[in-house]
């Protein structure tokens, strides 16, 4: 019986190598065998990195996105999701967006349903826009600037409208007095008191304190308009009412989502959409390989999640359709943080005792590589945003290549009284593979200088509730907690303050893992913030960097890149540092 | 050949393609199957004749080949699991002029169930259970009859009236499971019947029924016999089955003829140490349950392994009776016994066995 | 017999609340457990405190378990209302929960996903049935023959890949290497011929596994029935070897196959999870994996609920059956 067995199993075994063979054989031939027949890709490798790629004014076509991850909510007031942002400028405007230009230059903001920049009083806590004549909604109606403030209100109703950004909340509104739309007395529903409206093609926002980044925010679709009428409250985001270039057809959740053209829209009131495609269509589908294969199969134009092509994929794509692909930063750091509330981290040998030991050549290959991965950071500001520096390394991270530096290691150890290393516990959460693999490569490092690390996988989903809140940190005795960070908005504040300004710290959401709370980083915020320059304000943001890597609460791993997809029908594509280095959704087109 | 007639059993060999005048003529059957253990000798050199309206009772333990006899006159070992085991079968079986051994499938199936039937042991466990008993009779109606179901179901009450089954009307759309055993028994004998068969062999059609209910069985049996005129071949372990059916009496052990001869010479004057085995060990009314002698002692021999010289020798009483150890060496042939039709197959001489019968069994029984 | 059908609907209706009861333990007092808040699986990126109570409220998640239990099982029959004093909203009967993720009634979701697994294991389920039982025929018949080795081979095999794979290789081979058919894209109602092309590979998949199933199952089933004396009956009344094996044999080999096929379309229909993730067909199953990683727990439940439902249905239907085919068996 064992050895029928056995006999059994091998033969199982055989089949499935002998099968597995004729599928990577016929995977291989049968690309090749395509390239064969098919023109080779036009495009050239990263030739969306900074330039435009393929450009042309040519209208009509269907551009054909794909996607594994549907949008948190289509709502423009609830979306949080850095796609949804990039993707609902196709049916909504806001006041001022982002330029159309690749790169760096796509963080400029200019006028969109605003005539021009706003008048912004000498101390900075009044914006005054007048809107364009012609700006208007699908149903041909003009888009006012009641409708923008109804819109904006929304976000005060976090009891239905849950789930997007808040900042606009916090500047206008810092003591929650207003309620928002839903239980508004006042016969319009337009109780906000920060924000004046006298007519319809003037708005008025009224900070009670000045902020820098004050446009940053109006830039976000959580600052666009809503008709009041056309309101569904939590039911918007299946149907937002249009006042872009292009109107909502059909949704359906994680399936698939149709757009045409808004016939009411005004194109010569619009100078950073381009909208080429007649018709925009969105596929979700399950298989994240599958869709890789049908992306490099042609059927798709592009990952509308840009989350880059898949580990199974990858291999062919760079080495058969290198042309198609865009090698580009996201503007995310990957990094681990060391709560100072945990022992022995609140001593800042022990914390530079771990980034010393760590391994950043590893951490890089854990996260996929230099490509897949992203390049060695050396500190906490990704290079799109004003005041940071590449080649700033404190730690020596890239002058030794990324290897761990033990003797330091040990001597700092030695200087933390732990001269023999102590024991850990690392946290990760458990939906995010490449983390995972991180916390097991910062492991093995560790082990090398007699730091014992257990890695703990937390729930990913609740990661608010968990490494958001302090007291739990403190509970589970997480020394060294590993994530990512993207900025909401390309500025200083947008990624660093919630990660190291004190008064950020909360009791549950909480960013501020270390805790840090050093009153010359806080006040170093508060400067740049009032500061309306944007260069002066960098200035500051780079001694607010230099002083955090001081702080030593931070490990960076990676500044983050990914390998995007851009099929051979796109025209116009180019990267943008606005949007986390995904394509500018907006100026796409195809050729027919 | 009168004689021959009368006795209804042979041993004279007949030469090859013969047909001969038998209505039933078996010669030197044998049936080997190969298995991985070795060739399982189930039957190994067997004939016999059997005449129309007459019956043949075979005799022996289970494993003695009894049943795989039946099996080859119906054709059987060439299908199902024996045709898998590639049943090696050979000598020739003539029935009413023609031989069946090398008759195509086809034509042996056709003879099947409408000149030769059988009933089998367990009429549970040989009829469908997902049938119901009226289709089944039916069934093996219309295999060889071109008639529609009416008429074919109108055949099954008919028969199943005749066999004595109450309420045929109803009871014919009942299922096996619905039946008693008696009345199972009944319905499979309907089932043969139903295309009034020359031959019908029984295939210890009793055995999984109580008393009462057996002799029930076999009167029915007999009468019906005596109505189609069919001959039958009885197979059975127990001689009180065929004692008073039978006609003639074949003894198997090991797959071959150990003693032959009328039913009344096998049962009052036999002449082989196993019969008289076997007729120790049959239940009599006239016996007092202590005075019961133990059946045959040991076990059958294995067929794969048949024992040299006479195979009965390692159970045998008797086997150092003859000298020189020659029941270990040489097999036995079967023999007629002079001036009679009664054939055994022994080593020891003729008035040793009737001694010894006369002096040591016949008292005891 | 009618008794019999009342006692049996009214412990199906039973074990169905008793799975519902459950299912509420699992997602909503274990998150508790390990201290973690259902809510927070609802507020999305942001967790403003008022959007976490907001949630909480409309969830009724304060209630306790069995407030929240019997008001479940009151919308499946009279519809509710989730309501937290500023939003509204109507859940019409059969309420089978609300979505927070998608702002969509649960109900109208299920019977939208429904019809693609329906479609998925209908046409799945034809192939291997008349696939597997005519390989596990051939081979009890052609038993340890070259055909018999090579067909149970290509079963084992079958059995042991998972699907995911064949599914993948089916993909390679026949839609990317040869341009057979296409991937399942088109509805039904858009274009039957394009509709079928596609189902065509998450068919022969997904029949694929069960077929070898199936096959191993009906050979050794046909070869046990071929050992019984019925058969040997069968044989004795002159039969041809075809009706033999396709009326006799058939009829008793086919009683444990309806059993087990009950079963499993029973446990199919609440979604082939990984055909449909892999062919990205939005059926139950595909809407499981995503609401479990979006965790969005009354889409979980309800198609957990619809699952349940669909096993125990089919329980009960395989012992109706049984009844219908095996005279012997009797309801009560």
């Amino acid at each position: 019986m064992t050895t029928h067995r056995t006999s059994k199993r091998r033969l199982a075994a055989g089949t499935a190598v002998v099968l597995a063979a004729m599928l990577t054989a016929t995977a291989c031939g049968g690309d090749e065998g395509k390239e064969g027949n098919k023109p080779q890709g036009k495009g050239t490798f990263n030739a969306g990195i900074n330039k435009v790629s393929n450009p042309s004014d040519k209208k009509g076509g269907e551009l054909k996105f794909v996607g594994t991850q549907d949008a948190d909510s289509w709502d423009p007031q609830r979306g949080y999701y850095g796609f949804m942002w990039d993707f609902s400028r196709y049916y909504t405007r806001q006041l001022v967006s982002f330029a159309p230009a690749p790169g760096q230059g796509s963080t400029e903001l200019v006028p969109d349903l605003a005539a021009a920049l706003p008048e912004i009083s000498p101390d900075g806590k009044s914006y005054k826009f007048t809107l364009k004549d012609n700006v208007t909604w699908e149903d041909g109606s003009p888009v006012t600037a009641q409708d923008i403030k109804y819109g904006i209100e929304r976000t005060w109703a976090q009891d239905v409208i849950s789930g997007g950004p808040v900042y606009l909340m916090q500047v206008l509104d810092p003591k929650s007095e207003y309620k928002g739309p839903y239980k508004d007395k006042s016969a319009d529903k337009l109780g906000l008191k920060a924000i004046e409206t006298p007519d319809a093609k003037t708005i008025v926002f009224k900070l009670p304190k000045a902020n820098g980044d004050f446009l940053q925010m109006l830039a976000m679709p959580a600052a666009s308009p809503v008709k009041k009428e056309k309101d569904t409250a939590a039911k918007y985001g299946l149907k937002p009412f249009s006042n872009g270039p292009y109107k909502i057809d059909s949704y359906e959740p994680n399936k698939s989502m149709k757009l045409s053209r808004n016939t009411n829209y005004k194109p010569e009131s619009d100078k950073i959409r381009k909208a080429l495609p007649d018709t925009i269509s969105v596929t979700f589908m399950a298989n994240a390989d599958d869709m890789d294969k049908r992306l490099m199969n042609g059927e798709f134009d592009l990952d509308i999640n840009a989350t880059g092509i898949g580990q199974a994929a990858r291999a062919t794509a760079i080495r058969e359709h290198k042309g198609n692909l865009d090698n580009g930063q996201t503007g995310f750091i990957r990094y681990a943080v060391f709560p100072q509330t945990v022992k022995p981290f609140d001593n800042i040998d022990c914390r530079k005792a771990v980034i010393y030991a760590a391994d950043k050549k590893s951490l890089q290959t854990a996260r996929g590589g230099p490509q897949a991965g992203g390049d060695i950071a050396p500190n906490m500001l990704p290079l799109g945003i004003k005041g940071s520096d590449g080649s700033y390394d404190p730690y020596g991270v890239l002058q030794n290549d990324g290897k761990p530096n033990v003797e330091k290691a040990k001597e700092h150890l030695k200087a933390c009284g732990q001269e023999k290393g102590f024991k850990t516990t690392i946290a990760v959460r458990n939906n995010k593979p490449a983390e995972i693999a991180t916390a097991v490569s910062l492991q093995n490092a560790l082990k090398q200088v007699g730091i014992e690390a257990d890695v703990d996988q937390f729930d990913g989903a609740q990661t608010s509730g968990i490494i958001g809140s302090p007291k739990v940190v403190k509970d589970k005795g997480y020394g060294i907690i590993i994530m990512g960070w993207g900025a909401d908005f390309p500025t200083g504040q947008g990624f660093s303050q919630p990660l190291v300004d004190g008064r950020f710290i909360l009791q549950s959401g909480n960013n501020n893992f270390s805790e840090l709370n050093d009153p010359a980083i806080n006040k170093l915020f508060d400067d740049a913030i009032a500061e309306t320059d944007a260069d002066k304000a960098g200035a500051i943001y780079k001694q607010m960097n230099q002083k955090v890597s001081e702080a030593a609460v931070y490990l960076p791993f990676v500044f983050d890149k990914t390998i995007s997809w851009r099929s051979d029908r796109l025209t116009n594509a180019y990267t943008t540092d606005a949007y986390n280095g995904r394509y500018d959704y907006a100026s796409l087109g195809v050729v027919k | 050949m009168t004689d021959m007639t009368k006795t209804g059993a042979v041993n004279e060999p007949v030469a090859a393609a013969d047909p001969g005048t038998a209505f039933l003529d078996v010669r030197d059957l044998k049936v080997h199957f190969p298995t991985e253990d070795g060739l399982v000798k189930s039957v190994d050199g067997l004939s016999f004749t059997l005449e129309k309206g007459k019956t043949l009772g075979i005799v022996g333990e289970s494993g003695s080949g009894k049943s795989v006899t039946s099996l080859g006159i119906m054709g059987l070992h060439r299908v199902g699991q024996y045709g898998r085991q590639r049943a090696q079968i050979s000598g020739e079986i003539w029935l009413n002029g023609k031989e069946l051994l090398s008759a195509d499938e086809d034509e042996v199936r056709r003879l099947r169930g409408r000149d030769v039937a059988m009933i089998f042991q367990d009429p549970l466990s040989a009829m469908h259970p997902y049938f119901t008993i009226g289709k089944q009779i039916a069934e093996a109606y219309r295999v060889h009859h071109k008639v529609d179901k009416k008429a074919a179901r109108a055949r099954a009450v008919e028969l199943l009236d005749r066999v004595g089954i109450p309420e045929p009307h109803k009871r014919v759309d009942n299922y096996p499971h619905e039946f008693s055993g008696g009345m199972r028994q009944r319905a499979m004998i309907a089932m043969a019947l139903v295309n009034n068969p020359e031959l019908l062999i029984a295939d210890e059609p009793t055995t999984a029924l109580d008393v009462t209910v057996q002799a029930q069985i076999l009167d029915l049996i007999r009468d019906l016999q005596k109505e189609f005129g069919s001959a039958v071949i009885m197979i059975t372990h127990d001689l009180g089955v065929v004692a008073e059916m039978a006609d003639d009496l074949l003894v198997m052990y090991g797959g071959r003829c150990v003693e032959r001869g009328s039913a009344e010479k096998v049962f009052y004057e036999p002449r082989h140490p196993y019969t008289w085995g076997l007729l120790g060990s049959m239940p009599r009314i006239d016996r007092e349950q202590t005075e019961r002698l133990i059946p045959v002692k040991g076990s059958p021999p294995s067929l794969i392994n048949i024992p040299s010289g006479c195979a009965f020798n390692p159970r045998c009483p008797y086997a150092d009776v003859p000298k020189d150890n020659v029941t270990r060496t040489v097999r036995p042939e079967l023999v007629a016994e002079e001036g009679t039709r009664h054939w055994s197959a022994c080593h020891m001489s003729q008035e040793e066995r009737t001694r010894i019968w006369t002096e040591e069994i016949a008292p005891k029984l | 017999m009618l008794a019999y059908l009342i006692r049996r609907i009214f412990a199906v209706v039973v074990m169905l609340l008793v799975i519902v009861l459950m299912t509420f333990g699992i997602f909503f007092l274990f998150p508790k457990m390990i201290g973690a808040d259902p809510a927070l699986y609802f507020v999305g990126k942001q967790s403003d405190p008022a959007a976490i109570e907001g949630i909480r409220q409309k969830m009724g998640l304060d209630d306790p378990i069995l407030v929240q239990f019997g008001k479940f099982v009151v919308g499946l029959v009279a519809g509710r209302t989730y309501a937290n004093g500023t939003d509204v909203t109507n859940c019409a009967a059969p309420c089978f929960g609300y979505s927070f993720k998608t702002e969509q009634e649960v109900f109208p979701l299920l019977m939208d996903w429904l019809p693609v697994t329906l479609s998925l294991a209908g046409g799945a389920v034809v192939l291997w049935v008349l696939g597997g039982v005519a390989t596990g025929v051939v081979s009890a018949l052609k038993r340890g023959t070259a055909i018999d080795r090579s067909a149970m081979g290509v079963a084992l095999a079958g059995v042991s890949l998972p699907i995911y794979f064949t599914g993948m290789l089916f993909i390679a081979l026949f839609s990317d290497t040869m341009g057979w058919f296409s991937r399942p894209d088109t509805e039904f109602a858009v274009d039957p011929g394009k509709w079928f092309n596609g189902m065509v590979l998450p068919w022969v998949s997904l029949a694929f596994l069960y077929a070898a199933m199936y096959a191993r199952l009906t050979r050794a089933t046909m070869l046990e029935v071929l050992n019984e004396d019925y058969i040997r009956t069968a044989r004795a009344k002159g039969l041809t070897e075809p009706v033999v094996i396709g009326k006799h044999a058939m009829r008793s080999t086919m009683t444990p196959i309806l059993t087990v096929l009950g079963l499993d379309l029973g446990a199919l229909l609440g979604g082939a999870v990984l055909t449909e993730y892999t062919f990205s067909l939005h059926g139950l199953g595909y809407s499981a994996v995503r609401a479990i990683s979006d965790h969005d727990l009354p889409v979980i439940l309800g198609i957990t609920l619809i699952s349940a439902f669909f096993v125990v249905a089919a329980n009960l239907i395989v012992d109706l059956l049984y009844a219908v085919i095996d005279p012997r068996v009797r309801l009560s």
